[in-house]
């Protein structure tokens, strides 16, 4: 069965709920709706974008407020009066109001990723929920009632059953978008962010922007729940929009499974219906009554946390029929090329280049320079501070002091995705793949700045063409390395030799000027190094500048136009392949010292 | 607002400080550790006072079936293991922890009358129920995650935090607790009355950074700790076991947090889910101190408990906002300040 028709049957399912269930279900399918539209946009921030939020309660909470008060609200300003006409004008206002405040507190916290985040939240989580108990024009602790209910082409909302066909809709359309938005070229960029925003910075993408990008998404989807609570309730008060909805929320999401949007669905029923069931029995249990279902709730979660790490999503799929999707990239028309520079222009220009970490001094006056149509390779030891060279010529780690120049202009300072804008595209020592992302996906990262369509057009799929020849673009340059058997495996299942081949497709599919490789014949054998050099020789003929690192000297001499050798920061010697190979200073360096 | 007030408010924000900075404390040192979070830790504060009110009331606390469980589930654990790997004879010492000294425990308590105790044995007693279950958390929620990202480890945090919470309100009902005060005196000090649970509660503090800083500067354990906050793999080749470097921090932090709990008892009245807030401003410290620097840490929670108290008088509606807030000030200096390099997890 495919997983089109898995979803018709449930979306069938959804839709004949109403005629089938009792009152009671539909209320409580009804809040599964609602909590899973938070929790779908804790997948997406959460467990795609790895950026920890135990606040979202407190984003449904401005969603619920803000059409609250506009509805409610007698003698409001002339300015935003008109929107407490209908709560159909208040649901803009809600999101815009929710994502207004998500802006401000995503500029201020986001760039503090790793566990100061999730604090963060936690301590505006917080805030908020005093804030909305606390301020008088929201009814303090008691809220705010008489929110009216909606209607739309004379049919009213007011029954649940009504109200459960508009949340579901919302809820599937939701879905809809951010599995769109996952796959696509925006999309990959927000799952380059956990565990590899080095890479995927190299590759062009602003990862500060893709992070608040997501965090305004879920603040949207909170919003939209917040708003759907308050005219289905017809009443808010702070209670719902406390720290522990917001704890309760992520839990839906991990023990869902954050990584995949269905996770949301699974999360958000299993805890809504174990909580509902809890609530009913332990009481009884215990003798006593209180919220004791979050004693379950804790063991639950610690228990998923031990036994299932990435929560139950992935679980079920691992029981139903295995199946690989290989969506084979149509024929299209190829992306535009940049105009390269004639062979011999100076492309890469390295001036009295300082780099100091501390007081070690990882690059001393190192200078070298790279033109169009030439390979110049930058040997020496481990430890000689090559990589940190790179690092700074591509701009990961800036120069301490000395000058950078591409293409005629200074680099030095330049963030490395405004290098990788210019036409420069580098690999990594330490292969950056994003191991669960097929080889096809992680190579079109590196086209990421020959599409421009969006996030809103991903999210309808509008952007179809273009993503078509992205991908396209990727397939060949994947042929021209000589992996398109591999192509839809995961990049993580390869061989460490293929997965450095994947990087230099990554690389290629930028369309770069210079092409910088950090030891690319490492773990390869003996055949794929001739394959791998005779690739380098073409590209270089096509007129490509390429700056590569290498140990394999025989791989190195053979291929090098130039060659640059440096020793503890600094360069010793450079020159022909030929005249390093005989500088006794090289050979010491190499082989030490004859005393 | 007169001086006379102001100095009242002092007071008040020193003594809660003093509370928050001991906080601070734990945290940073569990996290420096073991990169465990400690949202729990505010449950200890409570388990600690809830504890000793429980004695004084002649019932029998909940956290002595907590810590028999608690070792029982343990000792079963271990067991498997033991039996899996044909190491039975190293169990003594696992058995001992878990088995016979929550049984002594649950003797002392139910046989021994402690309702009649003097209150420092009491606080003893108190403290012996409650400090294990720190290491015991850490045996049963965080040891088989050593390995996991700081933020794995975070939502096991709270996932614990919520289960000590809903544990709290089983075995201490929601109605809150006071305790009496460790001295009735009170002195007058150029026209501020200082009463004498204030002192105990900022000399106790003070004291016990001063042990924590020669345990941490003087011995070879509090060497070990440290070896190991500073590099995990480099302390386990050095033959420190970051397992048990793990179980010692959070010793430390549950003893921290129970004697917070019963040192506070008598100001203020302490529920089943009051440790959580009074946790979460010791972090507002912690982070102002980066979640690695001690005296800064505690700096910031003193910084913090003064801030309350004058917020509660000027407006105290908005005293929990207003503090929560402070974090987001921190946050943007700590976001100048430190230039982010992603850690690949």
């Amino acid at each position: 069965m495919s997983a089109r028709s898995w979803i018709a049957g449930f979306v069938i399912l959804l839709a004949l709920g109403p005629v089938l269930l009792p009152e009671f279900h539909i209320t409580l399918l009804n809040y599964i709706g609602l909590y899973a539209l938070v929790a779908l946009g804790l997948v997406l921030l959460t467990g795609v974008g790895g950026l920890t939020s135990f606040g979202q309660a407190a984003f449904v909470g401005i969603g619920a407020y803000t059409t609250a008060y506009l509805t409610t609200t007698d003698g409001l300003p002339d300015m935003v009066a008109w929107l407490g006409v209908s709560p159909w004008l208040t649901l803009p206002a809600s999101v815009l109001m929710t994502m207004a405040v998500a802006a401000l507190l995503g500029l201020l916290t986001l760039r503090l990723s790793g566990h100061y985040l999730p604090l963060g939240t936690i301590a505006w989580g917080i805030s908020l929920y005093y804030l909305f108990g606390n301020v008088s024009f929201l009814g303090g602790h008691t809220g705010v009632s008489g929110i009216p209910a909606l209607s739309l082409l004379g049919v009213d909302f007011k029954s649940g059953r009504n109200f459960y066909y508009l949340i579901w809709a919302v809820v599937l359309a939701a879905l809809w978008a951010t599995q769109n938005l996952l796959d696509s070229r925006e999309g990959r960029a927000i799952r380059a962010l956990k565990g590899g925003a080095v890479m995927a910075e190299a590759m062009g993408v602003d990862t500060a922007r893709s992070k608040l990008v997501i965090f305004l998404i879920a603040a949207a989807f909170a919003a939209v729940s917040g708003w759907l609570y308050a005219h289905m309730q017809r009443f808010v008060n702070p209670t719902p929009f406390g720290l522990h909805i917001g704890i309760e929320y992520l839990f839906m999401a991990v023990i869902g499974g954050a990584g995949q949007v269905w996770g949301a669905l699974v999360g958000a029923g299993l805890i809504t219906i174990l909580k509902q069931w809890l609530q009913d029995t332990l009481p009884g249990v215990f003798g006593a009554s209180g919220n004791f279902e979050i004693i379950v709730f804790g063991l639950l979660m610690i228990f998923v946390l031990h036994r299932a790490r990435d929560g139950l999503w992935p679980v079920i799929v691992k029981l139903l029929p295995a199946r690989t999707v290989r969506r084979e990239v149509g024929a299209t028309d190829p992306l535009p090329l940049r105009t390269k520079p004639a062979p011999g222009t100076l492309l890469l220009d390295v001036k009295d280049a300082v780099k100091t970490f501390g007081g070690l001094t990882a690059n001393n006056r190192m200078s070298l320079s790279v033109k169009a149509g030439e390979i110049l390779a930058l040997i020496g030891p481990n430890g000689a501070g090559k990589s940190t060279l790179f690092n700074l010529i591509t701009g990961v780690d800036p120069p301490t002091s000395g000058e950078v120049s591409f293409l005629g202009g200074r680099i030095d300072g330049m963030a490395a995705r405004d290098i990788a804008r210019l036409g420069m595209s580098r690999t990594f020592q330490h292969v950056r793949l994003l191991s669960a992302m097929s080889v096809l996906e992680n190579v079109a990262i590196g086209a990421h700045l020959r599409g421009r369509r969006g996030v809103g057009a991903a999210a309808l799929h509008l952007e179809r063409a273009e993503e078509r020849r992205l991908l396209a673009e990727s397939a060949r340059q994947i042929e021209r390395v000589g992996l398109a058997e591999q192509k839809f495996e995961p990049a993580g299942s390869l061989a460490l030799g293929q997965q450095r081949t994947v990087e230099i497709a990554r690389a290629l599919a930028a369309d770069p000027a210079l092409l910088l490789l950090d030891e690319p014949a490492a773990g390869l054998r003996y055949l794929e190094k001739q394959a791998l050099a005779d690739l380098l020789r073409r590209l270089r003929d096509e007129g490509m500048g390429i700056l590569l690192v290498e140990h394999d000297m025989d791989f190195v001499m053979g291929l090098a136009d130039h060659v640059v050798v440096m020793e503890f920061g600094e360069k010793i010697a450079e020159g022909l392949p030929e005249e390093v190979q005989g500088n006794p200073d090289v050979i010491e360096a190499y082989l030490g010292g004859v005393d | 607002m007169d001086l006379q007030i102001a100095l009242l408010l002092g007071q008040d924000g020193i003594v809660n400080g003093a509370i928050y900075a001991l906080l601070a404390l734990a945290l940073v040192l569990v996290f420096a550790v073991t990169r465990v979070i400690f949202i729990p830790q505010g449950e200890f504060v409570a388990f600690g006072a809830l504890t000793l009110a429980s004695f004084q009331a002649g019932k029998v606390p909940g956290t002595l079936w907590l810590l028999v469980g608690m070792g029982v589930a343990i000792a079963a654990i271990e067991i498997g293991i033991a039996l899996r790997n044909g190491t039975l004879r190293r169990l003594t010492s696992a058995l001992g922890w878990n088995l016979a000294y929550p049984a002594v425990a649950a003797a002392v308590v139910l046989l021994g009358q402690p309702g009649s105790w003097s209150l420092a044995l009491q606080v003893v007693l108190a403290l012996a129920l409650v400090v294990p279950l720190g290491p015991m958390v850490y045996r049963l929620a965080y040891q088989p995650l050593q390995s996991a990202s700081v933020l794995v480890l975070l939502i096991v945090s709270v996932a614990v935090h919520l289960t000590l919470v809903g544990l709290g309100l089983l075995f201490f009902g929601a109605e809150g607790s006071r305790t009496p005060a460790f001295s009735d005196a009170s002195f007058d000090w150029g026209g501020v009355m200082v009463t004498g649970q204030t002192l105990w509660v900022v000399g106790a503090s003070a004291a016990l950074i001063v042990v924590l800083y020669l345990f941490f500067e003087r011995s070879l354990w509090g060497k070990a700790l440290r070896a190991t906050a500073i590099n995990r793999t480099g302390a386990r080749l050095m033959g420190i076991s970051t397992t048990q470097a793990g179980k010692l921090s959070f010793v430390l932090a549950a003893a921290i947090g129970a004697l917070s709990g019963i040192l506070i008892a008598p100001i203020t009245t302490v529920y089943y889910d009051t440790g959580f807030i009074i946790g979460l401003k010791g972090f507002v410290g912690a982070i102002v101190g980066g979640m690695a620097s001690y005296p800064i840490a505690a700096a910031g929670a003193i910084l913090v408990g003064l801030l309350e108290s004058f917020s509660s008088f000027w407006a105290s509606a908005f005293k929990e906002v207003i503090v929560f807030t402070l974090i987001i000030p921190v946050l943007i200096w700590r976001s100048l300040t430190t230039r982010h390099v992603e850690e690949e997890e």
